[in-house]
């Protein structure tokens, strides 16, 4: 199988990838809002006390 | 009591403790992450490069591979988040009401993956992106039961009391779980029957159930990563008045 026929999927390519992109964006989101809003909460704690 | 062994019971104790869940979930963070890696890199490659095409849809079901594992963790969410709601309602454990809540918008997400992916695999497939069948419209309102709970929380400033009201929230919706599962069964529409989850062996192919299952542990283990993110942070918050947070926020960690 060549790259290209991978990517092709078939001729399914726009519902196969664009399921497997809203995935990782959304399953990325989960963990990135998170990780930052924990940050700025230890930033701004650290503010407060000054 | 006595039928647990005693280190299960003092590991339990300690976990429920702030301070400790926080430092120890720090360091159980990379090997979750590094066992998560794993199992998708697997799952991914046995499901969009080894397994073959289906016979009937050709390369369209690889949707499989996130459609079921993201419904399962929809419902398996679900249920995690109404017993952690229970104990959290019955014993006052902070930590249960905390991994409750937490669990609402990654249940909400897997909901949302479920339907959006259902939908792009149903527009080659059935010929529509949308149809009111039993299934699809089971699990749209598991959507709204999960934003129901993600509303009511923000809603209520005192969280003690917040975390009561959504608990009672989530118990009443638990109800749509069993409609949800036996849905293809009572009421045969267009959405297909359970191909895995039967009592007969699956009807589906050991080269295409290997990669499912494998995605479905590895959406596991992200639930898991992703839930203990939330937690803690949603335990700084709580606990932002607690020795132990003030003395982590000087040291900046």
């Amino acid at each position: 199988m060549t790259m290209q026929e991978f990517f092709a999927m078939g001729g399914y390519a726009f519902y196969v990838w664009t399921s497997y992109g809203l995935t990782l964006l959304v399953l990325l989101a989960n963990v990135i809002i998170p990780v930052s809003q924990r940050k700025q909460f230890f930033s701004q704690s650290l503010k407060r006390k000054r | 009591m006595f039928l647990v062994p005693d280190v299960v019971v003092r590991f339990f104790h300690r976990m429920a403790s702030p301070p400790h869940f926080y430092s120890f979930t720090e360091r159980l963070m990379p090997w979750l992450v590094a066992i998560f890696v794993l199992l998708t890199a697997a799952g991914l490659y046995g499901g969009l490069y080894l397994a073959p095409a289906d016979y009937q849809q050709g390369d369209s079901y690889r949707i499989i591979y996130i459609h079921v594992p993201s419904a399962w963790m929809s419902l398996f969410i679900y249920v995690v988040m109404a017993i952690a709601g229970a104990i959290g309602l019955i014993w006052r454990i902070k930590l249960a009401e905390i991994v409750a809540i937490s669990s609402a918008p990654i249940g909400a997400s897997f909901t949302f993956i479920a339907l959006f992916t259902g939908s792009l695999w149903g527009k080659p497939m059935w010929g529509t992106w949308w149809v009111w069948d039993a299934r699809l419209t089971s699990e749209l309102i598991l959507l709204f039961l999960y934003l129901g709970v993600i509303g009511l929380y923000g809603a209520i400033d005192d969280k003690r009391v917040a975390s009561k009201a959504v608990a009672i929230l989530a118990l009443v919706g638990v109800v749509n779980i069993p409609v949800i599962h036996y849905s293809v069964e009572w009421w045969n529409t267009l959405h297909q029957g359970p191909t895995v989850t039967k009592m007969d062996k699956p009807s589906i192919h050991v080269s295409m159930l290997i990669p499912l299952l494998l995605m479905a542990l590895s959406f596991k283990f992200y639930y898991l990563i992703a839930l203990l993110q939330r937690t803690r942070l949603e335990l700084l918050r709580r606990e932002r008045n607690s020795q132990w947070v003030k003395t982590m926020v000087l040291e900046n960690k």
